[in-house]
């Protein structure tokens, strides 16, 4: 058992090893970024200074090193316009991301596995068809451009919810419910097919026969076995979630994590971006670990 | 003895392609097809205006069939008068563009480290596996900002970042295609017969993928074009005079609240064409599965 | 051991170069995979010993699992191995190159069990033809695709079908002409006509006979079912847990088995009850 958890802890490891190492690879390789960040009217006196100040001068190999070493002790180096450490300034955004992304999940859960559910049990009728354009059409409108026509109902037609920044419930609405498309797509599709799947199994009508009722076969028994698969993506959507909510954040002028994203790349504030890049790389490396961890917990048979 | 039993040999062809997907292949193509004419065609017709001259008497003027509106710019302009329809056209056509480049660009190495996983297996396939699950667990935004913020924004730096995104997904199906079709017989027999590797899997293996790998090609077409338009939307992507749905739609951010139709008409046609390409892949999928075809 | 009369067909160009010794020669094979779930090491074949001279047809049989399959693949450097020798056509397959053993590989001809999963369903028969003969240009000059459709009772126009456009008893029987264009000196049956229907089973295992006689192949048969290996091979070897438990002559062998598990084999055979009483 032991030896199991190290292999499971070093296979981690070498994963996050690996998705940090991208992000450097894509950060340093690409080319000189002081190009793009000066701009082409700088003297190369200048540009030679600011690779100084960015360690760029260094060898790769010392870059990479130093680029590791920062990582280890938290430290993801000073932002060039704000002047502050890109970890503060990270984590102050995180909380609002999080809100977006959490709300988005919820309403994408509350709306995706009823229709799912209701999908599985009642094969092709309206609420199957309905449960199947949503998810098409999930996967095909951008996230952004939905929202812009929420702001345009909601807001601009009615006036009923306002249209962006953040401070109340009421701001969270309308972006919640933009991110939440996606999502929802994703878990009312896979809650469909693993409900069909598992109301196929002879257990199922072994509890039919046994006189129990519709209701309970469905929540009781069925869901149960379908409510792991649902999970996962739950988790595993969170990625993705992340880059709606860039665009998100964008149309509704939200102040989250995107938002500074944003701010980084229009002023080629380059430590800054590279320090969201690993933030977010490990963040989601040891997300998609916590979905396998939570796998073996609940589910004897993946141990 | 053999005669009778040649004739009972002669039973009918197996695998009969089901009609029903043949169809919808076919019906979901030719919209497709008839876009892509459209916005190819229209502008060499030399009806249409330049999609960035500027009529400055006629900003943000409505379309055609609401109060303001003229037949000179049937869906309205833009903030700088430029003709919506004319825009709709040229940004269509790089939007188009770059959705098949930017699928083949992620197909192409996609399909060979899949195949070169799946097929040598060994301490190959466990390298390619760890960087399929790495790349996979990173959002696509993280790879975009990375390499836009080094490089600025142009088409090339847009298809490196379609192809560092798209590769691992379809690399992650043919790995398992592949190694499914390299365990078949007929790989015995040619080995057989003294065929080498490479040509096993260049001649036998990949052309018994190229179905898979259509479909997830027509998927991806839809992934890309989505990129497209979220990274031009956020300014990282394609940039003025260049227009692309995208691009109009970050245009119709700015005056959104008092011309609605700058951004309504490119997000129509993004979620059509999206939609489409999606249908088309589904349908090429169930298609080419061998579990969903009788054999 | 046994002769065989050769046939007009099939003797041509480079039969000279045919060696005296045995045409396959094993010696304590073991082959052992790990199984995939519980991760334990699995002995699938377990020590196994042959000798197959010119001309003979060896029948293998046992019940699925008693490592048959595994036998053969190993034995003609198709499948893994784990130990012992094996020399085909009197050369030792340790020490061949890989140029070597691909130069080698075309002598030894496999015909598997499923015909269908045996081509390739994006190749039509003539251009599968075509790909052999360009891999092998010597081997296979000596005759043309409709000659040889026609020597496995297949009409020309099957030459432009493809594998889906075929039934079981046509699929096999390209199969065998596949493996009859290489003039092979080997041929490895796996069950060949278990996945066919009842009706066309005895005309592809007569096909075989035929075949073999013609050509003076050798045949390393595996099959299930004594009855047929009776009819179609010159020696039987019975196979159990991936150890040989009796071998020889097949008359002697089925006629005075001394092993229990051959008697059981022999008493399962259809028609065994009939024979009896008889």
């Amino acid at each position: 058992m032991i030896r199991r958890i190290l292999i499971r802890v070093a296979a981690v490891l070498v994963t996050l090893l690996i998705a940090i190492s991208i992000a450097f690879a894509l950060g340093r390789l690409s080319g000189d970024p002081t190009a793009s960040i000066l701009g082409p009217m700088a003297t190369e006196g200048q540009r030679a200074d600011l690779r100084a100040e960015l360690g760029l001068d260094q060898p790769l190999l010392l870059q990479y090193f130093d680029y590791l070493g920062g990582i280890f002790t938290g430290d993801l180096g000073n932002s060039l316009q704000f002047y502050q450490p890109n970890l503060t300034m990270i984590l102050d955004r995180v909380p609002f991301t999080l809100q977006l992304v959490g709300a988005g999940m919820l309403i994408a859960i509350v709306i995706g596995v009823p229709l799912g559910v209701l999908a599985a049990t009642r094969e092709g009728s309206w609420w199957d068809r309905a449960a199947s354009a949503l998810a098409l059409l999930g996967q095909s409108i951008p996230v952004f451009w939905l929202g812009m026509m929420l702001v345009l109902l909601f807001a601009v037609q009615w006036g009923l919810l306002p249209a962006g920044q953040s401070g109340s419930v009421q701001h969270l609405v309308l972006p919640a419910l933009t991110m939440s498309l996606y999502p929802m797509a994703h878990v009312a599709r896979l809650t469909r097919a693993t409900m069909s799947d598992v109301l196929r199994e002879p257990y199922i009508d072994a509890a039919r026969a046994r006189g129990l009722s519709a209701g309970s076969i469905v929540w009781k028994h069925a869901f149960k076995n379908a409510s792991l698969p649902v999970l996962t993506i739950v988790v595993l959507q969170a990625g993705t979630l992340l880059s709606g909510a860039v665009a998100v954040e964008y149309v509704y002028a939200w102040p989250g994590l995107g938002q500074l994203a944003l701010q980084a790349i229009q002023f080629r504030d380059f430590p800054l971006v590279q320090a969201i890049v690993v933030f977010g790389a490990i963040t989601f490396v040891l997300l998609n670990q916590l979905v396998d961890l939570l796998h073996a917990l609940i589910d004897p048979r993946v141990r | 003895m053999t005669e009778a039993i040649a004739a009972l040999d002669e039973v009918t062809p197996r695998r009969i392609r089901t009609k029903r997907a043949r169809t919808s292949v076919f019906w979901l193509s030719l919209p497709l097809l008839a876009i892509a004419a459209t916005v190819v065609i229209l502008p060499l017709t030399g009806l249409l205006p330049d999609p960035n001259a500027q009529d400055l008497d006629n900003t943000l003027a409505p379309p055609v069939w609401l109060a303001g509106g003229t037949w000179e710019h049937p869906l309205g302009t833009g903030k700088l008068g430029q003709d919506i329809l004319s825009q709709m056209v040229a940004g269509g056509r790089l939007t188009l563009f770059i959705g098949v480049v930017g699928a083949l660009v992620a197909i192409g190495p996609g399909t060979l480290i899949g195949v070169v996983a799946g097929y040598y297996r060994g301490w190959v396939d466990i390298v390619i596996s760890r960087l399929i699950d790495a790349q996979l667990a990173l959002p696509f935004i993280l790879i975009a900002l990375a390499i836009i913020a080094n490089r600025g924004n142009s088409l090339p730096v847009l298809f490196l970042v379609l192809a560092l995104t798209g590769w691992a997904p379809c690399a992650r199906v043919t790995r398992s295609v592949a190694m499914e079709v390299r365990e078949r017989q007929f790989v015995m027999g040619l080995r057989a017969a003294g065929a080498s590797e490479p040509r096993i899997v260049f001649r036998h293996i990949i052309p018994n993928l190229i179905g898979t790998v259509v479909a997830l090609g027509s998927l991806q077409v839809g992934t890309a074009i989505l990129v497209e338009s979220a990274l031009s939307f956020l300014g990282m992507g394609v940039l003025p005079p260049d227009v692309s749905w995208g691009a109009m739609l970050s245009a119709g951010q700015d005056v959104l609240t008092n011309a609605w139709w700058v951004a309504l008409f490119p997000g129509i046609a993004i979620t059509s064409v999206v939609l489409l390409v999606n249908l088309l892949g589904d349908a090429l999928l169930t298609h080419n599965d061998p579990r969903k075809r009788k054999r | 051991m046994t002769s065989t009369s050769h046939g007009t067909s099939l003797v041509g160009a480079d039969s000279s170069s045919a060696p005296a010794g045995p045409v396959l020669d094993i010696t304590d094979l073991v082959v052992e995979h790990r199984r995939e779930k519980s991760r334990e090491l699995f002995r699938a074949v377990g020590g196994v010993s042959l000798s197959m001279q010119p001309g003979d047809t060896v029948g293998v049989v046992g019940e699925s699992g008693s490592g048959k399959t595994t036998l053969a693949m190993a034995a003609t450097g198709l499948g893994p191995r784990t130990s012992g020798k094996i020399e085909l056509l009197g050369r030792d397959l340790d020490t061949l190159s890989k140029q070597q053993l691909r130069a080698l590989r075309p002598e030894v001809q496999v015909v598997f069990q499923d015909p269908h999963g045996s081509l390739d369903p994006r190749q039509s028969v003539r251009s599968g033809f075509r790909e052999l003969r360009r891999l092998q240009p010597k081997r296979t000059s000596w005759t043309d695709d409709v000659a040889l459709l026609d020597q496995v009772r297949l009409g020309p126009e099957m030459l432009d079908r493809y594998p889906h456009q075929l039934s079981g008893g046509q699929a096999q029987r390209v199969c065998i002409a596949r493996a009859l264009l290489m003039r092979p000196r080997l041929i490895v049956a796996d069950e060949p006509t278990s996945g066919l229907d009842v009706s066309v089973q005895a005309d592809v295992l007569d096909l075989l006979r035929e075949s073999l006689a013609d050509s003076g192949a050798s045949m390393l048969f595996i099959s299930h079912d004594l009855a047929v290996v009776r009819n179609l091979c010159s020696h039987v070897m019975v196979m159990l847990h991936g150890e040989v438990v009796e071998a020889g002559p097949t008359e002697e062998v089925l006629n005075a088995p001394r092993h229990d598990y051959t008697r059981k084999l022999l008493a399962a055979m259809p028609g065994a009850r009939w024979r009896e009483k008889r």
